[in-house]
């Protein structure tokens, strides 16, 4: 299909988005691009919609209207796991782990998309599942090396203090083999030696080529991670560019200081 | 015609009844999030009690209906009290299972105390039906109806009209704001179990007298309060009252036309079709989540 | 040392109607058996995945007419004019189509069911296994309804040069039910701890974190669906050709209930929960039947179920396990080993 994706190097395009809940607008219209391999961020006043979007991308909520593309591909429509399937992989902005398990299995299950045997071989015993099943315990073990969990492999999910669930959050999402990364709030509530060690993160992450789009209220993170920062308002975008434009604009300071100032 | 007549007056007044099952079923289901399989134990209980009352120590039908309500009421807040509150925290999974042994127990003792033997409850009034040119009724069906309407009436007035009811009402929007507004969510679970289940009883202890009454009777009334409560959606009283109608019409029409042995599985094709039309129901406003 | 108590506990089984004489002892471990192979394919949807399926003993029941009715024979009558005969068949060809078909039904309720969910899908599962009893007790022409179907033959197994061998006995019914068991075991031992069973968890514990990292949920639940319910009338089929008379109410709730108990009070969502929940729940009945009249007996078991519920909820293997782990000390917790009562052995 001979979408707006390849033109300028966007892997993900929105256009024309608007999300209606009975007489809520939680988007009016919104269109943004996010660029192949850069962090962009999506910031704004709480109740802008930021989280919304995500929900819609992700195939977690219908649009009432607009389009979506992935890498050309229309993605309205599709439900969540076929969307993770094409490489879009999200994390939630309240604490999103399996609970009940470890974190080795916690790892395990974000590694599904990766694994291909089917059920009936499963259950014949075959050797190409003990082979499967060996080659993704070898990439868990990668994935938690990355982000430093591995000395918590045994525990429960719900056993580790806050700064790490976090993490194994997002190295669940990693291990699902994102091409396309959202990140929704992923550094509130950490302490700012938790945040730089994320920060750093990030890099990595887009060392890997991994396209990155963020929402986040720590600005200072924001400017400093981001390449692109889009501004949301009342359902529809304010401002975009690279961030110390996008610091300086005007309406982007009059939207935070109406909605009490940002945080620093 | 007149079958049809017949039929469309039998269900009425069954409905009646129903509905009361399933406002009980729908108000525990939808404020307490409990599947409450001890519903049907309750109804029987109710029938047990108006048995009891009337045959074994021959007390006066119409002081012996009331109590056979109360005790259910009774019943039902013991129930809500010693084997609910204390699992206040636990999953859907847990509370529903615990309803199931509870269930078992009560089932089995009403079996233990008054054997398999079906039992019937006399009424006072004229065996004679009333004859309405095409159709019949008989009079104590009638006063079932009353009775039966009597009790819809007073379940909405207390809902919509008093404190209690729209205390009831917050915590089925919205459970955590209702605290925080004051409400006492403890008792009003309990109310609500309460309340719920002298309903049951109260379907019991009006049919009773109407048919017979024996152990299981309350299993089938269970499953088809489950059927109601789909029907007119979770937590929705009104949906439960038509829905209530709705069974009754359908079970006499299809009993009636299609076959009788299948007259009970009304209900239940009932439910599985409106599942697969519209999961939430006929009537339910709210979205269902997840 | 958890292989090797499987091995023992095999071995034990095994050779136990060398000692172990008694026919009517043996009939209440096969009852039992027969009953535990059901309760572990109920484990699978309601332990595994967290579905609450109250409808289960329907699959049970439709594997087991199935498989009678196919050995028997049976007449189909489609209109006034046109019937097809179906001639009885070799039970092992029967005992295929029950599981199949019980499959089938486990698959076409599964799709229809996990459109609702939690409270509203238990009803549709009591309701489902409803309407089957009432079918089975309506449609006389094929079932004979409360006639009940009887002679229905054994399991025939012809050996070439030594001649046939029908399961009339007990004894070949114990090995039969045995084998039947070890291998539900395993099937199940292998889909829980594999990718699938993985999904499964995920879909219990986290559903939409299980969607956003591309699990398809109504697939993996429509999967458990088709196991449970085809070794459910596998375990329906066993019975069928073992007490070989089948009739409507082999659909009572009362059976579900039975399973579920034996599930949940074993331990959902581990391995041997439900083996252990099964004998317990299997023999007890016979243990109390000389105490208590059948009211006091499931008056008992339901202040049991509430009791485990009350202080034991997660069931007796994973207190067991906690328990043991509590005595041997806290031991350093190796990679690649799972943690807590979440997965089973």
């Amino acid at each position: 299909m001979n979408e707006p994706s390849h033109q300028n190097g966007a892997i993900l395009t929105v256009r024309d988005l608007a999300v209606h809940f009975g007489g809520l607008v939680a988007i009016s219209r919104l269109s943004f691009d996010v660029v192949e391999g850069r962090v962009t961020s999506l910031i704004g006043p709480n109740g802008a919609g930021k989280t919304t979007a995500f929900n819609v991308i992700t195939g977690f909520l219908p649009p009432t209207r607009g389009e979506m593309h992935y890498r050309g591909r229309l993605i309205n429509g599709l439900k969540p796991h076929e969307i993770a399937a094409l490489g879009v992989v999200r994390t939630f902005q309240k604490t999103s782990v399996f609970e009940g398990i470890s974190v080795f299995e916690n790892i395990m299950i974000g590694l599904h998309r990766q694994g291909e045997r089917k059920a009936w071989e499963i259950m014949l015993g075959l050797a190409r599942v003990h082979r499967e099943e060996e080659a993704l315990r070898k990439k868990a073990w990668e994935v938690l090396e990355f982000v430093g969990l591995t000395g918590r492999a045994g525990e429960r999910g719900d056993a580790l203090p806050y700064g790490e669930q976090r993490l194994l959050e997002v190295a669940v999402a990693l291990a699902a083999g994102p091409t396309l990364l959202l990140l929704d709030e992923p550094v509130s509530g950490m302490n700012p030696s938790e945040t730089a060690d994320f920060m750093r993160m990030i890099d990595r992450i887009r060392e890997r080529e991994i396209t990155i789009l963020l929402v986040e209220h720590d600005m200072k993170m924001v400017m400093e991670v981001s390449d692109h920062v889009v501004v949301l308002n009342q359902g529809k975008v304010i401002s975009e560019g690279p961030p110390e434009a996008v610091q300086q604009d005007p309406e982007v300071i009059q939207a935070y200081l109406g909605h009490g100032g940002q945080r620093a | 015609m007149e079958q049809l007549l017949q039929h469309c007056l039998n269900a009425l007044i069954l409905g009646g009844t129903y509905a009361l099952l399933g406002i009980g079923l729908t108000m525990i289901f939808g404020i307490m999030n409990v599947v409450n399989f001890t519903h049907g134990e309750l109804y029987t209980f109710g029938a047990y009690m108006i048995f009891f009352f009337v045959m074994s120590i021959g007390a006066n039908f119409f002081v012996a209906l009331p109590a056979a309500i109360l005790l259910g009421v009774v019943l039902g807040g013991v129930i809500e009290f010693s084997l609910l509150r204390p699992l206040r925290g636990a999953d859907i999974d847990t509370t529903m299972l615990i309803m199931i042994g509870a269930w078992i127990a009560m089932q089995n003792t009403e079996q233990l105390i008054w054997t398999g033997i079906t039992k019937s409850v006399n009424h006072p009034f004229p065996v004679d039906p009333i004859v309405l040119g095409p159709v019949s009724v008989s009079w104590i069906r009638v006063f079932v109806f009353v009775a039966a309407a009597l009790l819809i009436l007073g379940s909405h007035l207390l809902i919509d009209k008093t404190k209690l009811g729209k205390a009831m009402r917050a915590t089925f929007q919205n459970r955590e704001t209702a605290a925080l507004m004051g409400v006492n969510i403890n008792a009003i679970h309990t109310a609500t179990f309460a309340m719920g289940s002298g309903l049951a009883a109260a379907a019991g202890a009006l049919l009773g007298p109407v048919f017979v009454v024996a152990p299981t009777m309350g299993d089938l009334a269970s499953l088809k309060a489950f059927a109601i409560v789909i029907l007119g959606g979770l937590g929705n009283v009104m949906g439960a009252t038509i829905g209530g109608f709705i069974l009754a019409l359908v079970e006499e029409l299809g009993a009636g036309y299609i076959s009788s042995g299948y007259r009970d599985a009304m209900g239940f094709l009932l439910i599985i079709l409106v599942l697969i039309v519209k999961p939430t129901g006929l009537f339910a406003r709210r979205e269902r989540v997840g | 040392m958890k292989r090797t108590l499987t091995w023992v506990w095999l071995f034990f089984l095994a050779t136990m109607p060398v000692w172990m004489t008694n026919q009517y002892y043996l009939h209440v471990l096969i009852s039992a058996g027969i009953f535990t192979i059901a309760a572990m394919s109920l484990n699978l949807l309601l332990g595994y995945t967290g579905q609450l399926s109250l409808g289960h003993v329907a699959f049970f029941g439709i594997g087991g007419y199935t498989s009678a009715l196919v050995s028997l024979g049976f007449d189909l009558h489609v209109s006034d004019t046109t019937t097809l005969v179906f001639p009885p068949q070799p039970v092992w060809l029967a005992f295929l189509v029950g599981i199949v078909v019980a499959g089938a039904f486990g698959w076409f309720i599964g799709k229809i069911s996990f459109k609702v969910r939690g409270a509203y899908f238990v009803i549709v599962t009591i309701s489902f296994a409803q309407v089957v009893r009432l079918v089975a007790l309506n449609w006389v022409d094929l079932t004979e309804g409360p006639m009940a179907l009887n002679n229905i033959p054994p399991l025939t197994l012809a050996f070439p040069g030594l001649g046939e061998l029908a399961f009339f006995k007990k004894l070949p019914n114990y090995y039969l039910v045995l084998a039947v068991g070890v291998v539900s075991y395993i099937i199940i031992r292998r889909l829980v701890h594999s990718r699938a069973g993985r999904a499964f968890i995920a879909l219990r514990e986290n559903e939409t974190l299980a969607e956003s990292v591309g699990v398809n949920v109504t697939r993996f639940l429509v999967l458990a669906a088709v196991v449970s319910a085809a070794m459910a009338g596998a375990a329906g089929c066993l019975y069928t050709h073992y007490i070989r008379i089948i009739d409507p109410d082999v659909f009572l709730f009362i059976y579900t209930v039975t399973m579920v108990i034996m599930v949940v009070t074993g331990g959902k969502g581990t391995l041997a929960g439900p083996v252990v929940g099964g004998i317990v729940f299997g023999i007890l009945p016979e243990i109390l039947r000389e105490l208590a009249g059948p009211e006091v007996q499931w008056i008992i078991y339901g202040v049991i179920m509430i009791l485990i519920l009350f202080f034991l909820p997660q069931g007796i293997v994973p207190a067991l396990q906690s328990w043991w782990k509590g005595r041997a000390g806290h031991e350093a917790v190796l990679p690649g080993t799972r943690a807590g009562g979440g997965n089973g052995p």
